[in-house]
């Protein structure tokens, strides 16, 4: 590994930036009232982030694609949960499609 | 803790307990791979508690192990976490006050948001959140420190599709608000930025990206 103290340095900056992300939302919150509609937008925010990370989860690795397998059992789940199944029954359901289309040599 | 226990609806309490079992399972995987990439068991141990944010580790530990500077690492992994600020705003009170707060931020991620998001009133979204929080602070470090001890015994666990399993949780998550016509138009807005920025830009980017994006051609006050 790499010089230890910098190593220790980096965790030190990562950890310390991340808390002050997850601080500054909550702080913010308790100061200043929001009217309803705002509260609705960020709560849309929040909702528009999640997708963004779902898609960019399922769909690639790294900056590239991730090839069917996983998209597939994403997608699976996906529809499962539109249509209202249980979330144990999403989330097995998108394993386990992803895991046979492997099986299968999907990449 | 009680209080938590009883607010949640048992089926909540279930996927909340699930969540936290793929959670453990990436943890393994993410330990592994640190070990493997020439790290000490210390790294994935310290990285799991303190900074507990799986993405921004994963990239961490992958431009470190790659010879790159700990530092710029670490720059990289704040750019992945920027979206905490915005999930903070998004939430109403779930934190509390004093040092409930700093561990309550401490706990905030997608996961835990996701849930918080998807409960109907602020006494079980804040149950909610504390109780995914709470389960990943001891599953996602429980899982990376047992990886980084079996090293190479853990199998590569992309082949059980586990890798579909953290996308799926979240999608589970927020298909109740994506029912929302202009909600799901400015969720797809944004998640097609998101996909189309991937390629150029810096992991974390693309999501603030997308938002910004879908802001701009929804319209904050269509979102209102």
């Amino acid at each position: 590994m790499k010089d230890t103290t910098l190593v220790v340095a980096g965790i030190i900056t990562l950890s310390a930036g991340t808390l002050a992300f997850r601080l500054a939302g909550p702080a913010l919150r308790q100061r200043v009232a929001f009217p309803p509609w705002a509260e609705h937008l960020l709560e849309a925010a929040a909702v528009v982030m999640l997708t963004a990370l779902v898609a960019i989860t399922a769909l690639t690795k790294g900056h590239g694609f991730a090839g069917l397998a996983r998209p597939a059992g994403v997608l699976a789940g996906g529809v499962l949960a539109w249509r209202k199944a249980p979330f144990l029954v999403v989330v097995i359901a998108a394993a386990g499609t992803t895991a046979v289309l492997r099986l299968l040599g999907l990449p | 803790m009680g209080s938590i226990y009883r607010t949640l609806a048992g089926g909540v309490r279930r996927d909340i307990a699930l969540t936290c079992l793929a959670v453990w399972f990436i943890g393994l995987s993410y330990g592994a791979i640190a070990v493997a990439s020439g790290f000490p068991l210390w790294v994935p141990a310290a990285q799991s508690v303190l900074v507990l944010a799986g993405a921004s580790e994963f990239l961490f530990i992958g431009i470190v192990g790659a010879g790159g500077s700990p530092i710029a690492a670490a720059l990289a992994g704040l750019l992945v976490n920027a979206r905490h600020l915005p999930y903070g705003l998004a939430l109403p009170d779930v934190t509390g006050q004093g040092w409930r707060r700093m561990l309550g931020s401490h706990v905030m991620n997608d996961e835990s948001v996701a849930f918080a998001l998807a409960q109907d009133d602020l006494p079980r979204k804040r149950a909610a959140y504390w109780a995914c929080g709470l389960g990943v602070l001891i599953c996602w470090p429980g899982g990376a420190i047992m990886g980084a001890l079996a090293g190479s015994f853990v199998r590569d666990t992309n082949a059980f599709g586990l890798d579909a399993m953290f996308p799926a949780v979240l999608l589970a998550l927020i298909v109740p608000a994506l029912r929302d016509r202009v909600t799901l138009r400015a969720a797809l807005a944004g998640a097609v930025i998101a996909l189309a920025a991937t390629p150029f830009l810096p992991a974390g980017l693309p999501v603030l990206l997308g938002l910004a994006g879908a802001l701009a051609l929804i319209g904050g006050r269509a979102l209102a």
